[in-house]
C-alpha cells in the first residue's frame, strides 16, 4: 500500500491509511525515511488521522519512524491520533514517550515552524 | 443478536487486520461505544500478533454473547503453538520473548473486561476474553 508523501517546503507530511498491515508500516518507515534523506527535510509530519487502530507494532514503528528521523537531524510530529484510539493506547501501554505529537495537521505544522524559526 | 461464531484464520499479518476489522464490525452491530469497539479491535489485532509471532498460525473466533443482563462480545485466540511456559510471567507488563511485541497480553488484560488463558508448553494457546456493552 502507498502511502502519499507530499513535500511542503523542508517538511514531509505522509498521510497513514486505516487497516495498515505490518508489512505496509514497514514499508512506510523505510519510505519515509529515504524521501527524509532524499529531499534534506528538517521535519516531518506523520498523520494518523485515518487510523482506527493503534496496536502494539504500529506505536512501536511509529516511534521508531521518530527516533530514526531524529538521528539524522529532523523533527517528527505524529498528528491526528484518534481520542478513542490514544484510550486505547495508553490501556495498553503504548505512550509514544519522547515523540512529538499535535493535535492536526495545522497545529503540526505550526509546531515545525515555530521550532525552526529560532534556527534560521 | 447475531448468531453464530464468526471464525479467522490467522497465518500472515493481513489476517490480524481482518480479525481486527471483524471484531469492530461486530461490536459495532451490537451497538458498542466507539471507545470499547476501539478496545476490542485493538485487544484483537495484539492476540492475533501473538498467534503469528509465536505459533505462525491460529484461529480467532468472534461471537455474541448474552448475559444475565448485557451483551457482549467473546473473542478466542487459539492456536496450537508452541505454548507458554510461566504465564504469570507472560502476563507482566514488557516481557517478550519473540522481539516483536512485548505488551501484548497485560494491554489486552486492560483492554478488556475478562480474561482467560489456558496455556502449555507444546500443547498450544488458548487466550479468551469478553467485553460487556455499557
Amino acid at each position: 500500500m502507498e502511502v502519499p508523501i507530499l513535500k511542503q517546503g523542508e517538511f514531509l507530511i505522509a498521510t497513514f491509511q486505516a487497516d495498515l498491515s505490518d508489512a505496509d508500516l514497514e514499508n512506510l518507515r523505510r519510505g519515509l525515511v529515504q524521501q527524509v534523506v532524499r529531499f534534506r527535510s528538517r521535519g516531518v509530519i506523520v498523520d494518523v488521522t485515518a487510523m482506527d487502530v493503534m496496536d502494539s507494532f504500529a506505536s512501536r514503528t511509529l516511534r521508531e519512524i521518530a527516533l530514526m528521523i531524529r538521528l539524522r537531524g529532523a523533527d517528527t510530529v505524529i498528528v491526528g491520533i484518534q481520542p478513542e484510539v490514544a484510550f486505547a493506547m495508553v490501556q495498553l501501554g503504548m505512550t509514544l514517550e519522547g515523540v512529538a505529537t499535535a493535535l492536526d495537521l495545522e497545529e503540526g505544522l505550526a509546531y515545525l515552524i515555530e521550532k525552526f524559526k529560532n534556527i534560521d | 443478536m447475531p448468531a453464530g461464531k464468526i471464525h479467522v484464520a490467522i497465518n500472515s499479518d493481513q489476517d490480524i487486520v481482518l480479525a481486527r476489522q471483524k471484531g469492530r464490525a461486530l461490536a459495532a452491530e451490537l451497538g458498542f461505544s466507539a471507545v470499547d469497539a476501539t478496545f476490542v479491535a485493538t485487544a484483537i489485532s495484539e492476540l492475533a500478533r501473538n498467534i503469528v509471532a509465536y505459533a505462525r498460525r491460529g484461529e480467532i473466533t468472534l461471537q455474541a454473547v448474552r448475559g444475565s443482563s448485557r451483551q457482549g462480545i467473546v473473542v478466542v485466540a487459539s492456536d496450537d503453538g508452541p505454548g507458554i511456559s510461566d504465564i504469570g510471567q507472560a502476563l507482566r507488563d514488557g516481557f517478550s520473548t519473540s522481539g516483536s511485541l512485548g505488551l501484548g497480553l497485560p494491554g489486552v488484560r486492560r483492554l478488556m473486561d475478562e480474561f482467560e488463558i489456558n496455556s502449555r508448553p507444546g500443547r498450544g494457546t488458548t487466550v479468551t476474553v469478553k467485553k460487556w456493552r455499557q
